[in-house]
This record gives C-alpha cells, sequence and structure tokens, in this order.
C-alpha cells in the first residue's frame, strides 16, 4: 500500500494506492483522483510549462507548455527541445512551438496571444 | 477620451477584469479598467505554469490562458481598458490617474472598484540579518524576471518561506538548470498548497526545512553562503542546529501585502488582519459607491475564488451605478472570527441588502483534521458545516442563508473552527 497526495487540483486529496490489488486506489474524492493515483505508481507523468524567445512582439518571452502530461523521466530532455527555438510574432494561444518532443506524443503550444509590435 | 463612466475599476489583473465583465454583464453601459502595466492580466502573465481554473472553467489552465480568456471576454463585452496609466487618488464618483500619452486624467464614475491586488513582502519586512549583496530577490519578482524578462537569477538557490510562489519557482528554478539546495520554513507546517510539495519540491528532490529559519547571509557584492538554524517553539533559533548552503541566490517567499495606498488615501477603513477594506456582503467599502476585490482585500491562494468575488462586485457595482441604493436603517450584523479562525470577508453582512445567501471566507490558525465550522450569534449555534482536512494554508468558504442570519440575535455573529471530538 502507497499514500500519495494527489495533485491533480489544489484540494490535495490523500491517496492509498494498494500496488499489490490492480493498484486500486482509496480516498480520492473524484474520478481524476483515481486515475492520477493508477498513474502516479505505473507510469508518473507531468504537464511542463516554459517560455520560448519571440521576437517582434512587446514581449521578449512566450509562455508555452505541453499539451498533454510527459513522463517524468523525459521531462529534462523535454525542457531541452526548447533550446534554440525563435518564434515570431504575431503568435495566437494554442500554436504549436515544437511537435512531438522527443517522440513522447506531446506537443509544446503558446499559452498566450502574442501581438506584433507596433 | 470619454471621461464619464459608470463603472471605473482600479487595476487590470484578473479581480478587475472580472469585476469590469460582470459590471457590463449587468447591465453598466460604459466600463472603464484603469492598469498600470502595458498589458491586462496582472500577476498571471508572470504565472506561466500550470492549475488554474479548476473551479471556474472546470479545466487545468496556465496563468496566461486564465488571463487571456478574461482579457478576450473584456474586449468582446465593450469595456474600456486604459493600459501604462496610474491612477493617483480614488474619490467619490472620481479617479483621478495619469500616463505619458494623457498627462493628468479626471474620470467621473457612478461607481468605483478597488482591485490593485497585492505585494510581495521584502527582506525588510522579515529582518534577515547579515551582509546586503546582489542575489536576494522575493520569489516573484525572480518569477517575472524569468518568465517574462527571459533572464535568469542565478545558479544555486536557497528559497525562505514555503508559500506557493517559493514553491513553484524551486520548479521553475531547476527545470531551468539551477540547483535549488533548500526550502525553509520557519512555522512547522508548509504555508503552501500540498500539491506543489509534491509537484514542485519533491519531484526534484528538494528538502523542506520545517521550523527553520535563516540567521546569516554572507557575501561581499553576491550572495555566497548562507546559514540556517531550526527553530523552537517560541521560533527563535536554536544555537548548535546550524546548517550552511554555499549559494548564489536567495529567493523570499514570506508572504503578501495587500497594496491599498489609494484605499487608505481616500479614507476607507481596513481591517488590521486582511490589510484591506473592510467590506459588505457585496464587497462594497465603508464609503458608499466605492467596492473592492480580489487580493487588494484579502489575500487569496486560488484565483478561481478572486474571480467568483470580483464578479460579485462588478454585479453589485453596476446595481450601485444603476441608481439602487442599500435600504437605511435595516439590521447590520457583524461578522467576527472566533475560536482558531483569524479573519472574515465580509466583516459586515445588511439583511436588507443581500440576495439569499451570503458567502464568508476565512482562515484558520491551525491544521485541522476531522472538523467543524461553526457560526454562532452571541447565544447559539446557527449553523455548521463539517471538514475532513483545514489548513492555514487553504482558504476556507461557507454559504449562510438569509433565513439563518434573521434568527441571529444580537447584531453579531461568530465564526469559528472546532476539531470534532474522538468518537462522535
Amino acid at each position: 500500500m502507497k499514500e500519495l497526495i494527489c495533485i491533480v487540483c489544489p484540494k490535495g486529496c490523500r491517496l492509498k494506492v494498494d500496488e499489490e490489488h490492480g493498484f486500486a486506489v482509496a480516498g480520492n474524492t473524484c474520478p481524476r483522483g483515481e486515475e492520477y493515483g493508477k498513474a502516479e505508481l505505473q507510469n508518473p507523468a507531468r504537464v511542463l510549462t516554459s517560455i520560448v524567445r519571440i521576437e517582434g512582439a512587446p514581449g521578449r518571452c512566450c509562455p508555452v507548455k505541453t499539451d498533454r502530461a510527459v513522463p517524468k523521466k523525459e521531462i529534462f530532455r523535454v525542457m531541452e527541445t526548447l533550446k534554440g527555438i525563435t518564434l515570431q510574432a504575431p503568435v495566437k494561444t494554442g500554436d504549436v512551438v515544437c511537435q512531438n518532443a522527443c517522440g513522447t506524443g506531446a506537443s509544446w503550444i503558446a499559452t498566450k496571444d502574442m501581438k506584433k509590435a507596433e | 477620451m470619454r471621461r464619464e463612466y459608470d463603472v471605473i475599476v482600479v487595476g487590470g489583473g484578473p479581480a478587475g477584469l472580472a469585476a469590469a465583465c460582470s459590471a457590463k454583464e449587468a447591465g453598466a453601459k460604459e466600463v472603464l479598467v484603469i492598469e498600470r502595466d502595458k498589458e491586462a492580466g496582472g500577476i498571471l502573465n508572470q504565472c506561466i505554469h500550470n492549475g488554474f481554473g479548476l473551479h471556474y472553467f472546470k479545466e487545468e489552465l496556465t496563468g496566461p490562458e486564465y488571463a487571456g480568456r478574461f482579457i478576450r471576454k473584456a474586449s468582446k463585452l465593450g469595456v474600456s481598458v486604459l493600459l501604462d496609466t496610474m491612477v493617483l487618488a480614488v474619490e467619490e464618483g472620481r479617479v483621478t490617474a495619469c500616463n505619458a500619452r494623457d498627462g493628468l486624467l479626471v474620470f467621473t464614475g457612478g461607481a468605483v472598484v478597488l482591485a490593485m491586488g497585492c505585494r510581495e513582502r521584502t527582506r525588510g519586512a522579515v529582518a534577515i540579518p547579515g551582509d546586503r549583496p546582489a542575489g536576494i530577490f522575493t520569489a516573484g519578482t525572480a518569477q517575472r524576471y524569468i518568465n517574462m524578462e527571459g533572464w535568469m537569477v542565478g545558479r544555486r538557490v536557497v528559497i525562505l518561506g514555503s508559500g506557493d510562489i517559493g514553491l513553484i519557482m524551486a520548479r521553475r528554478m531547476t527545470l531551468e538548470g539551477a540547483k535549488v539546495l533548500a526550502c525553509i520554513e520557519l512555522m512547522p507546517y508548509c504555508n503552501g498548497l500540498n500539491r506543489n510539495i509534491v509537484q514542485c519540491l519533491d519531484d526534484y528532490g528538494i528538502p523542506l526545512y520545517l521550523s527553520h529559519t535563516i540567521t546569516n547571509v554572507e557575501g561581499l557584492h553576491r550572495v555566497e553562503r548562507i546559514t540556517a538554524a531550526k527553530v523552537g517553539t517560541d521560533r527563535k533559533p536554536v544555537p548548535g542546529t546550524e546548517m550552511y548552503f554555499d549559494c548564489d541566490t536567495l529567493l523570499l517567499s514570506v508572504g503578501l501585502i495587500p497594496e491599498n495606498e489609494l484605499t487608505r488615501q481616500a479614507d476607507i477603513p481596513l481591517d488590521a488582519v486582511t490589510k484591506g477594506a473592510v467590506v459588505y456582503e457585496n464587497m462594497e467599502t465603508q464609503k458608499a459607491g466605492v467596492f473592492s476585490c480580489g487580493n487588494v482585500v484579502h489575500v487569496h491562494d486560488l484565483v478561481d475564488f478572486v474571480t467568483a468575488e470580483s464578479q460579485r462586485a462588478g454585479t453589485a457595482a453596476a446595481a450601485y451605478a444603476g441608481g439602487k441604493r442599500c435600504p437605511e436603517g435595516g439590521k447590520v450584523i457583524s461578522v467576527q472570527r472566533g475560536a482558531h479562525t483569524t479573519y472574515t470577508v465580509p466583516q459586515a453582512v445588511r439583511l436588507e441588502n443581500m440576495a439569499d445567501k451570503v458567502e464568508i471566507s476565512f482562515r484558520v490558525n491551525q491544521i485541522f483534521g476531522d472538523s467543524e465550522i461553526q457560526v454562532r450569534d452571541k447565544k447559539k449555534l446557527l449553523c455548521r458545516f463539517t471538514r475532513s482536512h483545514m489548513a492555514p494554508g487553504e482558504m476556507e468558504h461557507i454559504t449562510v442563508p438569509r433565513a439563518l442570519l434573521q434568527r441571529a440575535e444580537g447584531d453579531e455573529i461568530r465564526v469559528s473552527a472546532v476539531e470534532k471530538e474522538a468518537g462522535k
């Protein structure tokens, strides 16, 4: 039996996951908690956020995130893929910045509308 | 430029944007948001991490995404947003501001909403001993430098305080290649959300030292070494427990203070605990027609609750601008903190003016397991709410129906937290 704190939402439910009985989850208060408890012991993954350089916008940086969770052990390799990328304004929220980072299936996407500087 | 508005909102962060949108939706014709930064969105623009919006949008958004939704909504609704402009004074129905383009600006408004947010406590506010070299930042300043300016602030980092911004920055610095040596917290519990301990510290093996503080900072030009020590129950350092960290950067995450210079200047009464305006059930301050919402009233943990509170303020401001006044002479119930609670918002409820229920927000002063929130008048228990967990780092909310408040004897109710007795 493994005890976890759920990170799906700010509530922070205390989960108990039984790895010997099909990763049964107890202590969760929503279905997403059960999903997290099962995944956390078998294939832990996190959504990553960072920034990339942007030219031609009023700001110097465009915030980005991965469009799905990436395996925890790949976090630093996926971070590396942003090095050397420079965007050109305009950029819209949801625009793909880097596709299928490190073969994880996750793509980096922009999280802010960046207009062209006047 | 138009100078007359129905509702004028000071501050274009999440609180101001939500208040402005709701004012417009409630029928205010001309709504103006005045923002001092070059873009709207406030602190959310630098909070590039995810986890926002689970309550309000039922999905997980980053800060810029959450802000973007309200910026687009405000624009669609026809809210005017004046950027790069500083408000100098707020009086009843009048807002004085200035910017480099238009010079001095005087606006008149049917109602005013104060949504200036908060700022960080600094090294001076917590009196850390030692040298004064470069390399000491508040966590939010470091966050802005890294996420918006693209400047890395350090390589070997110690963080004082376990507020959410500090925890988020521990992960952010790590992902950008820095080594975070420790997160040090004076209290015996973490001030941030549990999920942030897991996903920001535990994920990256960053130790959290509870009941510890910094006793010395050394460095000539740049931070070189930090000394930390355990504290006793009196929160004073215990000699002989010192630890040394060779580092070049110290980040401070030691609390936030509502930014109420304008409020104070307008002679609007403030609450000594929240450091924000004293407000009624509809977020109206003690000065009629001036409303306040978001972190400038009390510091929130979740932007979703800032949005909900600000929508109430915006709706009420639109009603005021439309000529609706609180009936005079009605009963006013003072909402007081009781055992183990540190404050309440609102601080008073006008029965004649409230809807069929009122939401009361507050914080507890210790960690609770199975427990109960009790609302009492001078003599009896009015209502209770059960909780399986409460902590000072997590704001609590209860919704009290009007019918219950009408049963209260006297003009005062108290909100307390009580541990459930074993076996019950």
